[in-house]
């Protein structure tokens, strides 16, 4: 396509959208990933104390 | 303060970089002139350049922790190169798909083997492989010191990604330089432009920062955890 040619710049608003719902999109979902990591490893850590707890009891 | 609680410091940084990626984006949509040739998908060049800024600094800090790593034997070095490294990876396939949305109304394609394309490729899929060999090694230790071998020698693969369009001959254009001969895409920056160019890569820069912060705090978690389960099966 030869750009050079057109008068007004090309249309091309479509694909700038795309590209910034691929920006905020992997962003957020990253972000959701850490959060949900997290919330996983807290339960864990907890779940984990609380069974070392029991343990000397036994 | 609550050990484990989230500090205020990080609170603040996270704050800073919610504002600064507002006052970025708005930047780029209303301060930032349309380009006259590409029109409004030029505007992905703010954000596609400063991922793949992102993305190499990520793997620049985890080549740096990997060689702390090898000099200290400290496991926080193990969790800081496993940290840049994921957040390298997530900007650098931010910067690569961006890259093909880009190139598609400008280069009539969404994809091409070019130099600069395919060295990005490569480096994406070097990281991608160091998450996935790490989680074969059971040992922490033997797991920290290949993942800092790993590294070193997987950064490698970045130099050659930022000057393939450079050395070779490439339809991509540079931002920092001269361009080849046969780029497409290329266009000169007005003031307007290179402030909103700038101001993005500093915001990145900063959410790199918050980011990795989040990502190490998680990072010490998981390590507390599997020491946890470790005790507990001995």
């Amino acid at each position: 396509m030869n750009y050079l040619l057109l008068q007004a710049p090309a249309e091309t608003s479509n694909y700038m959208i795309a590209g910034y719902v691929v920006i905020f999109g992997v962003m957020l979902l990253y972000v959701i990933s850490l959060i949900l990591r997290r919330r996983n490893l807290e339960q864990d850590a907890q779940a984990l104390e609380s069974l070392g707890e029991q343990e000397p009891t036994r | 303060m609550e050990k484990g609680a989230k500090p205020r410091l990080l609170t603040i940084l996270d704050v800073v970089t919610i504002l600064l990626l507002v006052v970025a984006t708005a930047m780029v949509f209303f301060y930032a002139p349309m380009e006259a040739v590409m029109g409004q998908v030029q505007r992905v060049f703010y954000f596609h350049v400063a991922a793949g800024w992102v993305g190499m600094l990520g793997f620049l800090v985890a080549a740096i922790a990997g060689v702390a790593y090898l000099r200290t034997a400290k496991r926080k070095w193990d969790i800081v190169g496993l940290s840049a490294v994921e957040i390298g990876m997530v900007f650098a396939l931010i910067n690569i798909v961006t890259g093909a949305i880009w190139a598609r109304p400008i280069w009539n394609t969404w994809w091409t083997w070019d130099p600069r394309l395919t060295t990005a490729t490569i480096m994406e899929l070097i990281y991608a492989a160091y998450l996935l060999l790490r989680q074969g090694i059971e040992d922490p230790d033997r797991r920290a010191r290949f993942g800092a071998v790993y590294a070193i020698i997987g950064f490698l693969s970045v130099p050659l990604t930022f000057f393939s369009a450079r050395l070779f001959r490439t339809i991509h254009p540079v931002v920092i330089g001269t361009n080849q001969p046969g780029a497409e895409g290329a266009f000169d920056m007005t003031s307007l432009m290179l402030q909103t160019f700038m101001f993005s890569l500093l915001t990145f820069s900063i959410i790199f920062a918050d980011l990795l912060w989040h990502r190490i705090r998680l990072g010490r978690l998981a390590d507390k955890v599997e020491q946890m389960k470790l005790k507990m099966a001995e």
